[in-house]
């Protein structure tokens, strides 16, 4: 169901049950604007903080998956820590993320996903981040080769990169994390 | 006071100095380190953010470590701090749901500021103090994962924390009042978006300035990365140099701010060397 206009009655209904049982109260948002007042990349967004509340309690989760504001929330959770009403946009933040890459919706800003593939793909294989081997993976699935090559070369001729990979030894246990253990009883 | 200690991968990779700071303020305040063996990642921003399930196991399998060694758990980055309360958070209300049997949650996590910032502990800095940090106005900028969410951190000042306010004091440097303490830096888009990036920083920079600060100081490595890293891209300006709060203490502990330490920051941070040889210029003339 893709839908451009805002319709409570077309509202995915499994969205709204899966927002409850993450305990994330939506319906429960007056419209205060706290949220957005508190956001420090609101300006960037496509709709607003409140606005991505108000959506999800209307169930308008097509509309919200295709949204650059959940990929450029910085999960900072001031929204959260403000609302006077105690939603926990935070949360509702991560369940969006969770829901798009599950469904292949095409991301409104790749670069950020990429990102995160690269970021956990080298906890999978380390069991810690290796920053160095990160940051090359991302500029692959990214491919923006050219960005921040300055910073790089700072940071390298600094001695601040550090080039050697550290595997730990319980790696078998974080691959079985990411393998959806755990996740047997998700629908 | 011993303590175990789980440092994260960014004090393994590019915060190396933070890490040896934490290491010798602790030794130097008699603190005794014990890394919990074979920690893994705790996730950061990037699980929580698109796996639940992945966002928690992560944290909680450094927990089940650390509860072996049975000690109190000292935590130096703020997003590691963040994830590892969280983890606990979900681990003490069901741990049948992350197939743990039972788990007693006697290991408190604790960020590095919140213990630097104990009473006793700023007894002993003050105690120990060779050089003091006088004259240097500093900025301390919190960001957001030691504070936010408090329902995770357990934070109770999370709008108006002290605890850097209260380190400074006791090295002697003087805390400005400023009004982007606890603004986020955006750390965790800082690769992705680097135009929003430096929006923000060049943002918490003009408060930092407006406060008087002529340095900032944190206990978050991403945004003494982030902070520091995006104020190149601004247009030319005044730049402030971001030290970690170890790094501070450590120099007023010793006496002595190494050009090694210096050297590693991507903005001047020569303000520090400034203080230190003043300080030992008056003292010279005193004696």
């Amino acid at each position: 169901m893709k839908t451009d206009v805002v319709n409570p009655e077309q509202g995915n209904r499994k969205f709204l049950n899966k927002l409850e049982e993450q305990g994330v109260d939506v319906q429960a948002c007056y419209q205060c604007g706290r949220c957005s007042a508190g956001c420090p990349v609101t300006e960037f967004f496509d709709v607003t903080t409140m606005e991505v509340v108000r959506l999800a309690a209307y169930g308008m989760e097509d509309m919200l998956l295709n949204t650059r504001a959940i990929w450029l929330c910085a999960a900072c959770e001031t929204c959260a820590t403000r609302c006077p009403n105690d939603i926990d946009i935070a949360v509702l933040m991560d369940v969006l993320r969770e829901l798009a890459l599950r469904k292949g919706v095409e991301p409104a800003e790749p670069r950020v996903p990429a990102f995160h593939r690269s970021f956990l793909g080298s906890i999978e294989h380390w069991g810690r981040v290796y920053e160095v081997g990160m940051i090359a993976a991302y500029k692959l699935r990214s491919r923006d080769y050219t960005g921040d090559m300055n910073l790089g070369v700072k940071m390298f001729t600094k001695g601040k990169l550090n080039l050697m990979p550290h595997s730990i030894r319980g790696k078998a246990e974080i691959r079985q994390i990411f393998s959806g253990k755990g996740k047997e009883y998700e629908r | 006071m011993k303590l175990s200690y789980y440092p994260g991968c960014s004090l393994k990779g590019t915060a190396l100095d933070y890490d040896e700071s934490v290491r010798k303020v602790c030794r130097l305040l008699g603190i005794e380190l014990v890394e919990i063996p074979d920690w893994n990642c705790c996730g950061a921003s990037s699980a929580h953010m698109t796996s639940h399930e992945a966002g928690i196991r992560l944290p909680l399998r450094n927990l089940l470590l650390a509860a072996e060694l049975g000690l109190d758990i000292l935590v130096p980055c703020a997003a590691c701090f963040q994830r590892l309360k969280a983890a606990e958070k979900s681990l003490t209300a069901d741990p049948q749901h992350w197939d743990i049997e039972t788990y007693r949650g006697n290991c408190k996590i604790i960020h590095i500021s919140a213990l630097l910032a104990t009473a006793d502990v700023l007894d002993e800095i003050r105690r120990q103090l060779r050089w003091e940090l006088s004259s240097l106005k500093i900025g301390c900028y919190y960001g957001c994962l030691s504070l936010r969410n408090p329902k995770i951190t357990d934070v109770v000042n999370f709008e108006q924390p002290e605890a850097l306010e209260s380190i400074v004091g006791a090295v002697g440097a003087e805390p400005v009042s400023w009004s982007h303490r606890t603004e986020c830096c955006s750390g965790s888009l800082t690769m992705t978006r680097p135009d929003i990036a430096a929006k923000l920083v060049g943002d918490i920079v003009d408060a930092a300035l407006r406060g008087g600060a002529e340095a900032l100081v944190t206990d978050c490595p991403m945004c003494q990365a982030n902070v520091e890293g995006r104020q190149l891209d601004l247009p030319d300006g005044p730049r402030l140099p971001v030290y970690f709060i170890t790094e501070l203490i450590a120099a007023a502990l010793t006496g002595a701010y190494p050009a090694k330490q210096k050297k590693l920051h991507l903005v001047d941070a020569g303000v520090l060397s400034a203080v230190m040889q003043d300080a030992h210029r008056s003292r010279e003339e005193t004696l």
